[in-house]
């Protein structure tokens, strides 16, 4: 079922019964449109969840540091609290969040079943509404009490902003490690705030761009394990790994399709030439998509399948180009003044981020599909490779300074750019689906 | 592209990357003995040798920012190259194609590939068998030069022939 990191989560969600004192039509209630060019942090005041010990404070500071992580939410000192929470299931004085200009309040409470799992339950209030805007309960095994905590800040930036969360989701990367001419790279896997890190390869062989399945157990992969670089497949639990496909060059640049049944990927030509081609997973028959002399690479399917955004150099310099799944219609779409490539097509559909080179910058950005409405979002000396939120709101990339890469977030104003902890230097991110 | 050029040719830097072997300005002052490299005299080089071919030879030759055309110089590496494989013909040859940092992942292990197949052809053009080769790219995974400037970027941007299999 919902099998990703075993031991697994039970989480069962129930709404928790609202206990507003006063109701108020529903668009009264305090919300953000992120669709907006500039949007103030919302104060929200995140209080510690009652019970659990220590689990009940850390709860609380995951939820808090995932909201502020945003940029959407700007949550209140609790040395300002001025009410403390007793009870976290009554209606607070509402008087007193909003003395401290606290829009929104969260309260809370963990504790443990009678099985052990843990049971954590949280409600969010409206404060100058005075009403509680949505409360539910989750029950989870230790192993789990983070997801917890982001499954809750999930359901508290959906309520608020009307958009999906992104909190509860994974990154794989590539973990760097020693001298820049002699690097480590290991493949790796942690939550998306840079907790919980898990080493999928050991570092012998060079490993690059990993990227996840639909369904999250698996990812695609290319590594020099064989000698000659190829794209491999790996099951996240088992560890079972596969060469995908048996072809007589370096294969590269590889990706699942949104159905999770093709994996597309570059194959370099015999003349040093690079084309694309589709794998069906199941009948492993390929199909050729490009059939140029130049190099063709970092192909990216739509969400829906229909299409291939992809880098060619055929008009003399990298640009970006779509074309059908089948190979037709080949359209050049990037014309800016630069250098494009990697383009990543948005889980929503609506936009493609992008690294352009220009002026002796790396920039990411996103356009529409069609290659207007172009807008950069972080220009730095040496940054590149964009992977898309599942909520397509956020992007993750890689930025080169002092020394080696590390990941960076911003969001798609441009103007909420978040560093990613990691122990070592770390590059090539891409981001989970949510997980289930 | 002058400007590179010049910091290639800059003596400083042939100092700095000397033990690399450098021919990237073969036609002016080329260190062609282990001597002139800083290498211990003693340990000349054995004709025929994997350490001659590196020394005396030139085991690699150098792009221009983005390119896959072999310049002027490189050829005359590659030429050099050539002859010694065509007299020494127990080793199997891997090319190595490499690229500088200033560009992304993917596209640069697909440029890498393409300098590894532009040497192998040059090389094929000047009498090697085509059988005797295989290239491999690196995309920028493997540089040479660690710095953040251009003069390290252009010694990255290389294609390495490597011996291998040579015959006992």
């Amino acid at each position: 079922m919902r099998s990703f990191l075993k031991p697994l989560l039970t989480i069962a969600a129930m709404a928790l019964g609202m206990t507003a004192v006063v109701p108020m039509p529903a668009w009264a209630l305090v919300e953000l449109n992120v669709n907006k060019g500039n949007v103030e942090p919302l104060p929200i005041a995140i209080t510690d969840f009652q019970g659990g010990d220590a689990l009940g404070a850390q709860i609380s500071q995951i939820v808090s540091a995932d909201l502020k992580r945003s940029g959407l939410f700007a949550p209140i000192d609790k040395s300002a609290f001025i009410e403390k929470i007793a009870n976290p299931d009554a209606t607070p004085r509402f008087d007193d969040w909003k003395v401290i200009n606290a829009q929104a309040l969260v309260t809370g409470s963990v504790s443990k079943e009678a099985d052990g799992r843990i049971r954590a339950q949280y409600r969010l209030w409206d404060t100058f509404a005075g009403q509680q805007m949505s409360g539910e309960q989750f029950f989870a095994n230790d192993a789990n009490q983070r997801r917890v905590a982001h499954i809750i800040a999930d359901a508290i930036y959906e309520r608020i902003t009307g958009e999906k969360g992104y909190f509860d989701t994974r990154v794989v990367f590539i973990d760097e490690s020693g001298a820049k001419n002699a690097r480590k790279k290991r493949l790796a896997i942690m939550d998306q705030d840079g907790a919980n890190i898990r080493y999928l390869s050991d570092g012998r062989s060079i490993v690059l761009t990993p990227r996840f399945s639909p369904n999250r157990q698996e990812i695609t992969y290319m590594s020099y394990e064989s000698g000659q670089p190829r794209v491999y497949l790996l099951q996240i639990e088992t560890g079972q790994r596969e060469l995908v496909g048996n072809f007589p060059g370096m294969t590269f640049a590889p990706r699942f399709s949104p159905d999770g049944q093709k994996v597309i990927m570059s194959l370099l030509r015999d003349d040093g030439n690079s084309n694309i081609f589709a794998m069906d997973l199941r009948s492993r028959s390929t199909t050729r998509l490009t059939n140029s002399t130049a190099i063709d690479t970092s192909p990216s399917y739509s969400p829906d399948g229909s299409k291939v955004v992809f880098t060619s150099d055929r008009g003399g310099r990298a640009q970006i180009y779509v074309m059908g799944a089948d190979g037709s219609g080949q359209t050049r779409i990037s014309f800016g003044d630069g250098v494009y490539s990697t383009p990543v097509w948005s889980p929503r559909g609506d936009l493609i981020a992008f690294t352009k080179q220009t002026g002796g910058e790396f920039q990411i950005g996103v356009m529409k599909t069609d290659g207007s409405g172009e807008r950069i979002l972080s220009s730095g000396f040496q940054q590149e490779g964009p992977t898309w939120a599942p909520n397509g709101r956020v992007l993750m990339f890689f930025r080169d300074s002092a020394g080696g890469p590390k990941l960076v977030s911003v969001d798609l104003t441009g103007r909420n750019e978040q560093p990613i902890p990691t122990a070592n230097f770390a590059s090539d991110p891409a981001w989970s689906p949510l997980l289930e | 592209m002058g400007r590179i050029a010049a910091l290639t040719r800059n003596p400083a830097m042939i100092a700095l990357v000397a033990a690399l072997a450098i021919t990237g300005c073969a036609s002016k002052k080329t260190p062609n003995n282990a001597a002139d490299l800083g290498l211990n005299g003693a340990g000349a080089a054995t004709p025929g040798s994997a350490q001659d071919f590196t020394v005396n030879i030139g085991d690699r030759i150098f792009f221009d920012t983005d390119s896959t055309s072999i310049r002027a110089d490189a050829q005359t590496t590659l030429a050099r190259q050539a002859q010694w494989l065509n007299q020494y013909k127990q080793y199997a040859i891997v090319v190595e194609g490499h690229a500088d940092e200033r560009g992304t992942r993917e596209y640069n292990l697909a440029l890498g590939a393409r300098r590894a197949a532009a040497t192998r052809d040059f090389l094929v053009s000047k009498g090697v068998a085509s059988s005797r080769l295989k290239t491999i790219s690196y995309g920028k995974e493997r540089p040479v030069a660690v710095c953040d400037d251009i003069s390290c970027w252009s010694q990255n941007r290389r294609a390495v022939t490597t011996l291998s299999g040579a015959g006992s």
